[in-house]
C-alpha cells in the first residue's frame, strides 16, 4: 500500500527580550545557577507576574511577517501540572485565545513551493531546568530560564514529508531571525520542534493516529526523528497493529524514537484564565508602530534584488537567506551599474559564502568588509587586476595580510605593494608572447596542425611568464595575431 | 492610652505627649499579658517592633514624621514581611521567613509605622472563623468559647481587646467586615485593584483585597491613606490620583439615600442582628437620610459561586507549596510523586485540602464548562444587580452576617453552615465593590452586632463619611470589651 505521510510542528521560538516574560530578571544565558531568578521566578508567596512589552511587540512583529490576524483581546490562562523546574505549579501560557491567530509560510523543497498554514502562536514562559548529573541521589534545579519568553508557533498538518518539514523550519528559523525576535540558536534551546506525525493510506482525507515528537533542537534530528517515526508507524499498521497516540522523544545515539506518556497517561492541565494579569489588549496605535518598524521581509527583498540588480532568481534566494547577508550585498552593490551589482552578487553568494561555511562564521564575522569586496570588485570592473588575480587578493585580506587601514583602501595599497596591477601594456605582453612562441616550438606546430589543446597551453605559460598579471584577454588576443600570420 | 484610638496616638505622638518606644512597649507588654488566652499573634519580634519604634522617634525627631510614624499596628500573618516569619496561618510555611516585603507593609515602612507583629488567621485565609489555623483558633476578646470570625481573626481579636490600636486584614469574600462585625469593631474591604495585592499571600487572586481594621472610621481612613496605590507589580493594581479618604468625615449626610435590599432581611438573619440592623437605619433617618428599598435578585447564587471561583483560584494558586524551594517539606519519601503527596498531605489542613479538592474540580476537563464558566457568567450577573441598585441609592445597608459570633466547635464539622456565614458578605467581592462593617448593637448575649455598608466603586471616601457620622451620633464603636484589663496599664 502507498502511504501518505501528514507532518505538522509546533516550535517555541525564544524571544530576544532583556528580560523575563513575567519579572525583571535577566535571559542572559550562562550565569551560574538560580543568579538569574527573582522572587517572581522563585514563586515566592506572594508574589505576583506582570507582562514584559517587548515580548508582546516581538509576537506581534511575527504575526505580522506571516500575514496573521493580531487579536486585540487575548488571554493568559493557566496550565497546571507539578514539576520541580515549573516553580509556581502552573506555566502561564495562552490557550483559548492567542496573541496571534492564521497566518502562513512559503517553503521551497527543490524547485517546488509550497505555503504552510499557521493554526496560532502564542505566548507563555519557560520552565527552568532540572539537572540529574552532579548530584548524587538528588536532583538539582535551576530556575534561570524559568520565566524566559517563549513564542510557540503551530502549523496546521500540511506538511507531507520530513523534507517539507524540515525546508518548513529552516524557513522559520530564517523568519524569525530576520525580524529579530529570536536569536536562533538551536544549540541553547532557543528554537526548538515538536512534530506531529501520522500516516494515513495514499488518497485517504482522513487523519491517522499522531504521535507528538518533542523537544527536536536540530534540522538533521527533526529530519531523522520524522524518518524514523515515518517507517515505525507504517511497519506497525502493516503488521496489523494499530498507532497509539502518545508522546514520543527521540534519541539521537540510537537514531530512534521511544514512547514517553500515552494519551491515558496525559495531564489533565486544568486551562483557567489568569486571574493575575488583564486580558491583553492590542491598541490600533501599538499594531501600526510595530508594522511601521517591520523590516522589508525576504520575499519582497527577493523581488527587489531582481528587478534593481538584475540577478536571478537563485541568487536572490541565496543572498536573502538572512538579513545580515543581504544587508552585506546591499552595502556591497550600493550605486552600482548593472554589471559590477551582478559581479557583487556572485562574490556574495559565492566566494565570500564559501570561505564563510568553511570557518563555520556568519556574515557579521567576514574578515572582508563590504566596502573592501566593492573596491575590489571595482578593480576588476576597471582592469586593475584580473578576476583571479582579485581572489587572490580577497583571500589574502581574508587571511589579514592587508597592512595600514582597514577600510577599503587597504585594497588598493595591497594590490599596489604586491604590484599586482594587470599588464595592460600591449607591447609588454607582445614580447613575452613571443618569448613563449620562441620556446616551445612543438606546441606552436601542434597548434598549427589544428590541435586546439595547444593554444591553451600557449596561453597558460604566457600568463605564467607574468604571474598571472597579463591581461588575459590581450595574451589571448595577440597569440592568435601571431600564430595565423 | 488602652482606649486611645489610631488618631488620638498619631496626635499625641505629634504634640510629643509620648514617644512611638513608649507606646510600642506599652502594646507589646498587653500583647504579652493576655494573647496566651486569646491567641491572636502567630509571631511577635518585640526587639524589631522596638528597633523600628526608636527609628520612628528619631524620624519625627528630625521633623520628618508623617500622620502614622511611630504608631504600632498589628499585620495579619498574610503579608509577606522582611525578616518575619510569614506562615499564612499553615504548617506548610510554618519555617517561611520572608525575603522581601509586601507593598502594604513596604508602604507602612515608609510612613514609619510599627510592625508590633504578624496576627492569627484562618490558614491560607480559608475559613471564618479561625479555627483553621495551624496555630490554634483565635477566641473573642467578647467570649472567649466564642469565635472571633475569619480569616482576619487574629488582627480583629487584637483591635478588639485593645492589643493593637489597628491592624491590617484581608478579604475574599467577608474576611475583614465578618471579624470586624463578630469582634466589634471597623473593617473596610476596599474596591478591588485599590491595594495592591503584590506580597499579599494569595487565595483567590480575583477576590483577594486587603484593608484596614480600627476602631473607628476615621482610623480606617488613616490606614487606607497608607495602604492604597498604584504598584506596578500588580498588574491589576489600578492607577489613580492619590486621595485623603478621610476628607469627606464631617460631611452631613441629610439627602443621603441608603438602599436596603429585601434579600439582606428575608430569612437566615437572627432576630438580635435584624433588631440592631433597623436600630442602626433609624438611627441614619435621624441624620436625614432616606431610605429607598432595593434588590439584589441574584444574591442567593453568591455563596455557591463564591465556592466554585474561589477553589478554582486556590487550587492553583496553591500548587507552589510544593516542598520544592521553600516551606514544609515531608520527612520521609521514595520519589518525587511521594514527595509532593506527602509534603501537601502534611502541610496543608483539611479546610484548604477541601478546597483545592473542590477547585481541580471544578477546573477539570469536563467540568469546566459547567461549573467554572458558568459561576463566572453568574459572578456579573451578580456585579451587574450592584450596578442597576446603585442607580436608586448611594449606599447600600445590611448586616454583616447572619449571627454574632459563634461557639468554638459549633460550626467546624458543617462546612456548609460555616459558608453560609458569609452569605451577605462574599457578593460585594464578586463585584469588586468596597464593603465596610462597623458596630452597629449587641444580641441578648452581649455580643457585638455589624452594619454592612457597600458603597459604589471608589466610594472609600463617601463610605467613611457615612460611618463616621454614625459613630459621631452613637457610641457602639466605643464599646470594650470585659477582661481585657490584665495588662498594667
Amino acid at each position: 500500500m502507498k502511504w501518505e505521510v501528514v507532518i505538522g510542528l509546533e516550535t517555541h521560538a525564544q524571544l530576544s527580550t532583556m528580560s523575563k516574560i513575567f519579572s525583571g530578571a535577566s535571559t542572559q544565558v550562562g550565569a551560574a545557577p538560580n543568579t538569574q531568578a527573582c522572587a517572581v521566578d522563585l514563586a515566592l508567596p506572594g508574589v505576583l507576574p506582570v507582562l514584559n512589552k517587548g515580548a508582546v511587540e516581538r509576537a506581534i512583529r511575527f504575526g505580522l511577517a506571516v500575514g496573521a490576524k493580531i487579536n486585540r483581546r487575548s488571554i493568559f490562562a493557566r496550565k497546571n501540572y507539578f514539576y520541580p523546574d515549573l516553580p509556581k505549579g502552573y506555566q502561564i501560557s495562552q490557550y483559548e485565545l492567542p496573541i496571534v491567530e492564521g497566518g502562513s509560510l512559503t517553503i521551497h523543497v527543490g524547485d517546488v513551493e509550497k505555503t504552510v498554514q499557521l493554526t496560532r502562536a502564542h505566548l507563555e514562559e519557560d520552565a527552568g531546568k532540572s539537572l540529574h548529573e552532579d548530584f548524587q541521589g538528588a536532583t538539582g534545579i535551576d530556575l534561570n530560564r524559568a520565566g524566559t519568553p517563549l513564542l510557540e508557533i503551530v502549523t496546521e498538518p500540511d506538511m507531507r514529508s520530513s523534507a517539507e518539514a524540515v525546508a518548513y523550519a529552516k524557513a522559520l528559523h530564517a523568519l524569525v531571525r530576520w525580524i529579530g525576535i529570536c536569536d536562533g540558536n538551536m544549540q541553547e534551546g532557543s528554537f526548538r520542534c515538536d512534530a506531529n506525525v501520522s500516516v494515513r493510506p495514499a488518497g485517504s482525507d482522513k487523519l491517522g493516529t499522531r504521535c507528538e515528537i518533542k523537544n527536536l533542537n536540530s534540522f538533521r534530528f527533526l529530519e531523522k526523528a520524522i524518518e524514523f517515526e515515518i517507517r515505525r508507524q507504517i511497519e506497525v499498521i502493516e503488521d496489523g497493529g494499530r498507532v497509539v497516540q502518545e508522546t514520543r522523544l527521540y534519541d539521537p545515539d540510537k537514531d530512534e524514537t521511544r514512547s514517553m506518556r500515552s494519551k491515558e497517561d496525559a495531564h489533565d492541565y486544568r486551562y483557567f484564565p489568569d486571574p493575575d494579569l488583564l486580558p491583553l489588549a492590542v491598541s490600533e496605535a501599538m499594531l501600526q508602530a510595530i508594522q511601521s518598524e517591520l523590516p522589508e521581509l525576504p520575499p519582497a527583498k527577493q523581488s527587489r534584488f531582481m528587478s534593481s540588480y538584475g540577478i536571478s532568481a537563485y541568487d536572490a534566494a541565496v543572498l536573502t537567506s538572512s538579513r545580515e547577508l543581504a544587508d552585506y550585498f546591499e552595502a556591497a552593490a550600493q550605486d552600482a551599474d548593472a554589471k559590477v551589482a551582478k559581479q557583487c552578487a556572485n562574490w556574495v553568494a559565492g566566494h565570500l559564502n564559501a570561505r564563510l561555511n568553511d570557518e563555520n562564521l556568519d556574515i557579521t564575522q567576514s574578515k572582508v568588509t563590504s566596502k573592501q569586496l566593492r573596491r575590489l570588485i571595482d578593480r576588476v570592473a576597471d582592469g586593475t587586476v584580473s578576476g583571479k588575480i582579485a581572489r587572490d587578493v580577497f583571500d589574502a585580506l581574508w587571511a589579514g595580510e592587508a597592512v595600514g587601514n582597514h577600510d577599503e583602501s587597504a585594497v588598493d595599497i595591497f594590490i599596489k605593494n604586491k604590484g599586482l596591477q594587470q599588464i595592460s601594456d600591449g607591447s609588454a605582453i607582445e614580447k613575452i608572447v613571443d618569448a613563449v612562441i620562441a620556446a616551445n616550438a612543438r606546441q606552436v606546430a601542434d597548434y598549427l596542425a589544428g590541435k586546439e589543446k595547444a593554444f591553451n597551453s600557449l596561453v597558460g605559460q604566457s600568463m605564467k611568464a607574468t604571474k598571472g598579471k597579463a591581461n588575459p584577454q590581450q595574451v589571448n588576443d595577440i597569440l592568435k595575431r601571431k600564430l595565423t600570420r | 492610652m488602652l482606649h486611645a484610638t489610631l488618631k488620638q496616638l498619631s496626635d499625641g505622638l505629634a504634640t510629643g505627649k509620648f514617644s512611638s518606644a513608649e507606646v510600642t512597649k506599652y502594646f507589646i507588654n498587653r500583647i504579652n499579658n493576655l494573647n496566651n488566652s486569646l491567641n491572636s499573634f502567630i509571631s511577635l519580634d518585640a526587639d524589631k517592633s522596638l528597633a523600628q519604634a526608636r527609628a520612628a522617634d528619631a524620624l519625627r525627631a528630625a521633623g520628618k514624621a508623617q500622620t502614622l510614624t511611630g504608631v504600632p499596628l498589628a499585620q495579619k500573618d498574610i503579608f509577606c514581611a522582611q525578616g518575619w516569619l510569614t506562615t499564612c496561618g499553615s504548617k506548610m510555611l510554618s519555617n517561611f521567613v520572608s525575603p522581601y516585603d509586601a507593598h502594604v507593609i513596604e508602604r507602612f515602612n515608609a510612613a514609619g509605622a510599627v510592625n508590633l507583629g504578624k496576627t492569627n488567621m484562618d490558614e491560607f485565609a480559608m475559613g471564618s472563623s479561625n479555627e483553621t489555623s495551624f496555630y490554634g483558633p483565635v477566641r473573642n476578646p467578647w467570649d472567649r468559647e466564642r469565635v472571633p470570625g475569619g480569616s482576619s481573626g487574629g488582627s480583629a481579636a487584637a483591635v478588639a481587646a485593645r492589643l493593637a490600636p489597628a491592624a491590617t486584614g484581608t478579604d475574599t469574600g467577608g474576611s475583614i467586615r465578618q471579624p470586624a462585625a463578630l469582634t466589634g469593631i471597623c473593617g473596610l474591604k476596599p474596591t478591588y485593584g485599590l491595594v495592591s495585592r503584590y506580597g499579599m499571600i494569595a487565595f483567590a487572586s480575583s477576590l483577594d483585597q486587603g484593608g484596614p481594621m480600627a476602631r473607628t472610621a476615621e482610623d480606617l481612613g488613616l490606614m487606607l491613606n497608607v495602604m492604597a496605590g498604584f504598584d506596578a507589580r500588580d498588574s491589576t493594581s489600578l492607577q489613580r490620583t492619590p486621595e485623603d479618604y478621610g476628607r469627606n468625615l464631617a460631611q452631613p449626610l441629610a439627602g443621603l439615600r441608603i438602599g436596603l435590599p429585601k434579600e439582606f432581611f428575608a430569612a437566615g438573619a437572627s432576630a438580635d442582628v435584624i433588631k440592631a440592623i433597623e436600630g442602626a437605619v433609624a438611627e441614619y433617618k435621624k441624620l436625614g437620610c432616606e431610605i429607598v428599598d432595593v434588590s439584589l435578585p441574584n444574591m442567593a447564587l453568591s455563596v455557591p459561586v463564591y465556592y466554585v471561583l474561589a477553589p478554582a483560584e486556590a487550587s492553583s494558586n496553591l500548587s507552589r507549596f510544593d516542598g520544592v524551594r521553600y516551606g514544609y517539606r515531608a520527612k520521609d519519601y521514595g520519589n518525587l510523586a511521594e514527595m509532593y503527596e506527602k509534603t501537601r498531605a502534611e502541610g496543608f489542613g483539611a479546610e484548604v485540602k477541601r478546597r483545592i479538592l473542590i477547585g481541580a474540580y471544578v477546573l477539570s476537563h469536563g467540568y469546566y464548562d459547567a461549573y467554572y464558566l458558568r459561576a463566572q457568567k453568574l459572578r456579573r450577573l451578580i456585579a451587574q444587580d450592584f450596578v442597576e441598585a446603585f442607580k436608586q441609592c448611594d449606599v447600600i445597608m445590611g448586616p454583616t452576617t447572619p449571627s454574632t459570633a459563634f461557639k468554638i466547635g459549633e460550626k467546624s464539622g458543617d462546612p456548609v453552615q460555616m459558608y453560609l456565614s458569609d452569605i451577605y458578605t462574599i457578593a460585594v467581592n464578586l463585584a469588586g465593590l468596597p464593603g465596610m462593617s462597623i458596630p452597629c448593637g449587641f444580641d441578648s448575649n452581649g455580643l457585638p452586632v455589624g452594619l454592612q455598608i457597600i458603597g459604589d466603586y471608589f466610594s472609600e471616601a463617601r463610605m467613611l463619611n457615612v460611618a463616621h457620622q454614625y459613630q459621631l451620633a452613637t457610641d457602639w464603636h466605643t464599646q470594650a470589651p470585659k477582661n481585657i484589663r490584665e495588662a498594667a496599664s
